[in-house]
């Protein structure tokens, strides 16, 4: 139940629906993987850079002040945030560049939509001193251009990307593209549980580091499981790494909760658990945002990471099992999360991990007092914070009005 | 059946031209001229490549046409409609994503092509290994299927292509996606060699033959020729006709080809 079905499947989810001229380097890198994922040596340099590279294991912090504020079961933060370039994507990165060093590969690609994964793999990639290429959509690299200049720097060529809807999607389309022509010495980072096996399986293996510290915590600061993990889902890397020691637990609830945008309703959400029909989209068969058609359409979330319109396969499977339980939660729930989080706790929240603590009032509710429920902390908020100015008109004059005057352009500088 | 004409198109000692054009590219009714402009020219078989919005295996020019088709409304009816035009004349293979098929119902799709006297299907996101039923399904339903075989596949997998291809066995000239490419990359005679070493099947080559003297070359080797990206190009130049004049010279360089090899 906590693997694959039979390899590369998730009962009927997964697969590899890609082009033949990538089978050959999948069927490499599952090798690979098979090869270095006990291999002493290879786990000795993942724990050693895990502790000093990327600060593991992040901390499990008890959220008194939203406990005292919800009146329910005790609220606890999973601070992924913390670990090194501010969200959960870099134990992702950090094992794949790994395998692709052990592999010889030179050159290293990688899709972004919010350009969190493009900051993660760009990082690692310079750590390993492997030529580096991004591909993000034109519309993301507008959006987000602290993060281009964060991959920049980190020394990575980043490509917009101009077809299609020119966003993540199109982004995986092209990185896969650059793959199918480089092969021989180009590994591909993906950025989540998604795209052809054995990828959905390798990097919930390297996310599951989240669910193992969680476990071992619990054991220590409540004695025993917690009876709830929640997490936000777009592809769903963190939510599967923070669930996948507890799944089949029947004491712990899992709760995955999507973007629901401007309102299921609207049809612009990112809620293809919800509201998608299974399909194939890069490489893989999950519930997919798609026409009648069969067209595949385009996600909106006000969070770049959640909005992608397909989720990983193992979460279909999680969802078809009844191993775990998925919501949604709109845009604006997840602004006043974020609000909310930030006063109380001191703590800006990514817009992602936002939903999850939106909807965990509900379920620390649900559970009452004396329960105990983690919220995984993907990642932290300070790329968020134009989005946010502007969703909650926090203009300038605002601003002023918190920070005092300006300072005179004498002491300014 | 309706699949045997893929087979019935590559005759012995003639290089069998497949032309590609996207359904619904440059519009809806300008994509049947430019499918008349290709049997004119001499067209085998005439390829017409159904729009999905993610095609992972094309390169920018045919991306561009999908995506103006689709923003013209073509979709799989449409396309159904457009191939019965040709298939009086000549066999007609749909070159489509494995997400339209399943969007439409494997066995439903099989049915309405197979009425559509669609003959046969080449679907870059389905590899062998995700194949094995479909294939099956095709066979029941008289459609023929044309795998794929890339210059990284392994003989071993090679063989498995030849014994599920129904139709044509499709090589990718490179590793890489479609797009115009003036010299026949290096690796594809040998890749086509290698087909043929393990397959009774109908050989052709696609991805990338941008002129008549690629075309001549793969020939050498090839029972058949497809050209997607250099056609499209054409056609956004300068229309069916372009594309047609071009096809036309390709093919007397092949015809000149076959009988100067005696």
């Amino acid at each position: 139940m906590r693997q694959e079905t039979e390899k590369g499947y998730f009962g009927p989810f997964g697969g590899r629906y890609v082009p033949e001229t990538l089978i050959h380097a999948l069927e490499e890198l599952e090798e690979a993987y098979e090869r270095y994922r006990d291999d002493p040596e290879f786990g000795e340099e993942r724990d050693r850079l895990a502790r000093d590279f990327v600060g593991r294991p992040t901390p499990l912090m008890f959220a008194e002040r939203l406990t005292r504020k919800w009146g329910g079961a005790n609220v606890w933060f999973k601070r992924e945030d913390l670990a090194h370039t501010g969200a959960h994507k870099i134990n992702n990165t950090l094992g794949q560049i790994l395998l692709a060093d052990r592999m010889g590969k030179e050159r290293i690609i990688a899709e972004t939509g919010a350009g969190q994964h493009g900051v993660a793999t760009a990082t690692v990639a310079a750590l390993y001193g492997k030529e580096c290429v991004i591909y993000m959509g034109e519309e993301d690299t507008r959006r987000q251009r602290l993060n281009v200049v964060r991959m920049k720097l980190l020394g990575a060529e980043v490509v917009p990307v101009l077809s299609g809807s020119r966003t993540l999607k199109d982004a995986v389309n092209e990185a896969i593209r650059d793959w199918v022509a480089n092969v021989d010495d180009t590994h591909y980072i993906i950025g989540s549980v998604v795209g052809p096996a054995p990828y959905p399986r390798i990097v919930r293996d390297f996310q599951a580091v989240i669910g193992t510290e969680i476990e071992a915590q619990s054991r220590e600061s409540l004695g025993g499981d917690p009876d709830a993990i929640v997490a936000c889902v777009g592809a769903g890397s963190n939510a599967i790494g923070a669930f996948h020691p507890f799944v089949g637990r029947e004491n712990v609830r899992l709760v995955g909760v999507e973007a629901a945008g401007r309102g299921l309703a609207t049809g612009e959400h990112g809620a293809s658990l919800a509201e998608g029909r299974l399909g194939v989209l890069h490489g893989a068969m999950s519930y997919v945002l798609q026409t009648e058609g069969g067209q595949i359409r385009e996600a909106h979330s006000i969070s770049a990471g959640l909005d992608y319109p397909a989720t990983g396969p193992e979460h279909a499977f999680l969802k078809d099992e009844g191993l775990a339980e998925y919501a949604s939660v709109t845009d604006e729930e997840a602004l006043r999360a974020l609000q909310t989080c930030s006063r109380l706790e001191g703590i800006i929240p990514a817009l992602e991990t936002a939903h999850a603590i939106f909807y965990a009032e509900k379920v620390a509710t649900e559970l009452g007092q004396g329960k105990n429920m983690v919220i995984n902390l993907s990642g932290r908020g300070d790329k968020d914070v134009e989005v946010a100015a502007n969703a909650l008109g926090i203009g300038s004059e605002e601003v002023d009005a918190v920070s005092g005057p300006d300072p005179s352009p004498s002491t300014s500088s | 059946m309706n699949g045997d004409r893929v087979r019935g198109a590559f005759r012995e000692g003639r290089t069998a031209l497949v032309p590609y054009l996207t359904g619904g590219y440059p519009t809806l009714e300008g994509a049947r001229e430019v499918g008349e402009a290709y049997l004119e020219a001499g067209a085998d078989v005439v390829e017409i490549g159904v729009p999905f919005s993610d095609p992972l295996a094309d390169g920018p020019t045919i991306q561009e046409t999908t995506t103006r088709a689709l923003a013209n409304g073509a979709d799989l009816d449409y396309c159904m409609d457009l191939a019965s035009a040709f298939s009086g004349r000549v066999p007609v293979v749909f070159l489509l994503y494995y997400n339209v098929i399943f969007a439409r119902g494997d066995e439903r799709f099989l049915q309405e092509v197979a009425e559509a006297e669609v003959s046969g299907l080449v679907i870059p996101d389905l590899p062998v290994d995700e194949a094995g039923r479909f294939a099956e399904l095709a066979a029941a339903a008289g459609v023929a299927f044309c795998p794929l075989v890339a210059p990284t596949s392994t003989d071993q997998r090679i063989s498995r292509v030849g014994e599920l291809a129904t139709g044509f066995v499709y090589c990718v000239s490179v590793a890489g996606i479609t797009g115009v490419r003036d010299t026949l990359p290096r690796g594809a005679i040998e890749l086509l060699r290698r087909v043929r070493a393990r397959t009774g099947a109908p050989v052709a080559l696609g991805f990338g033959i941008g002129s008549a003297g690629a075309a001549v070359e793969a020939a050498k080797e090839a029972d058949g020729i497809i050209i997607g990206s250099k056609l499209m190009r054409l056609v956004e130049e300068g229309g069916a006709e372009r594309a047609g004049g071009w096809l036309r010279e390709v093919r007397e360089a092949l015809s000149g080809l076959v009988e100067a090899g005696g």
